[in-house]
């Protein structure tokens, strides 16, 4: 199916005749989802300089590089499929698709390019374990998640979580050619933190999703209980993250961070518990919860990098 | 290429469509110099 694609020019929308695009750079750009690639791209990094043995830097690179270029067709492919949900969400209507400047054969030809070029070149340049494991979170972000699971479940952050699990594993395997503990527990806290980083963000965007008819776990489930789980897994997420300094895998450098950062992020989580707004106006702790997550992991990994680089 | 677009809307749609080549010419340009890069490590010792 090949779709006119249109977009505001001089005030007035103009209509591409099918086949004419009239998208710009950074509309592919966008599909891309850069905000999204930049904690993969980090959280790779943050492995493969942790992972013992020698890669060449080039290599390593090119490595990140795959990485973040499969993390941006999962992106292009996932706005793809949720064009028709984009479009009815406030901070999701402006993208490419919705907004007309990409045609939906555009998008899928993209993504399906980048992923199967990231993984080529991932096995050819790098390790085929690192390349299978690549097209592994592709396929889950692309299918199992934004096909599957998202318009099915409130529990679709928990397994989709998984899908932006993955690259500290390839990033590990990059250099080693395996995957040892280490890495499995660097999956384990990411997968751990998406659901208290998603939730938070869903309850105080919770009429965009009502709206869009995602089943996201405030809109199926209500407030209360979100704000319970959010809990929930950061009591989970925080004794897992201080695993690997507890089973002697890092050092103290990152033992004494899992730990601060741990402990601050339950207080946030023991506010988001205890707020009972209902409108987002009031959601101080929830945004508060949210921005600090992104903050938490941040200094989790580069703790790991320190760890090995500073004091090992 | 038939379409009934006013000047001003030709000009936006030609800079556009100057944006995406350059970009594309990037893209491969970068590729050439990665299988390139890629051949030399293997390469040497």
């Amino acid at each position: 199916m090949t779709v006119a694609t249109s977009t505001a020019v001089d005030g007035f929308v103009v209509t591409a005749p099918p086949g004419v695009s009239f998208a710009d750079w950074r509309d592919y750009l966008a599909l891309l989802k850069p905000r999204v690639m930049s904690l993969v791209i980090f959280s790779a990094a943050c492995a493969l300089l942790t992972a013992p043995g020698h890669v060449h830097p080039f290599i390593g690179a090119i490595a990140i590089l795959c990485v973040a270029i499969g993390a941006g067709a999962s992106g292009a492919l996932n706005q793809w499929y949720e064009a028709d949900i984009d479009a009815l969400m406030k901070r999701t209507a402006d993208r490419p698709l919705p907004a007309g400047r990409v045609s939906p054969d555009e998008a899928l030809a993209f993504g399906v390019a980048l992923a199967v070029g990231s993984v080529a070149v991932m096995g050819l340049a790098v390790n085929w374990l690192a390349a299978g494991i690549l097209a592994g979170s592709i396929v889950f972000y692309a299918v199992i998640y934004t096909v599957w699971l998202k318009r099915r479940t409130p529990q679709n952050i928990v397994i989709g979580g998984a899908a932006g699990a993955f690259p500290p594993l390839i990033g590990w395997a990059a250099v080693t050619g395996d995957v040892t503990l280490l890495p499995w527990l660097m999956f384990a806290i990411i997968f751990l933190w998406t659901p208290p980083h998603f939730w938070s963000l869903a309850l105080f965007m919770e009429a965009d999703y009502a709206k869009a008819g995602v089943p996201m776990l405030p809109v199926v489930a209500g407030e209360t209980a979100t704000r319970r789980q959010i809990l929930l897994y950061s009591l989970l997420l925080v004794p897992v993250t201080a695993l690997p300094w507890a089973l002697g895998l890092t050092g103290w450098v990152y033992g004494s961070v899992a730990v601060v950062t741990g402990a601050i992020f339950i207080v946030r989580a023991l506010a988001v518990y205890r707020n009972t707004a209902t409108l987002a106006a009031e959601m101080g702790p929830e945004k508060r919860l949210f921005k600090y997550s992104l903050l938490h992991l941040f200094l989790v990994f580069a703790a790991m990098v320190a760890d090995h680089w500073i004091v090992a | 290429m038939n379409v009934d677009w006013t000047p001003a809307q030709t000009a936006e749609f030609n800079r556009r469509r100057r944006s995406r080549n350059f970009a594309l010419g990037l893209v491969l340009g970068a590729l050439v110099l990665i299988f390139f890069g890629v051949s030399l490590v293997k390469m040497l010792p």
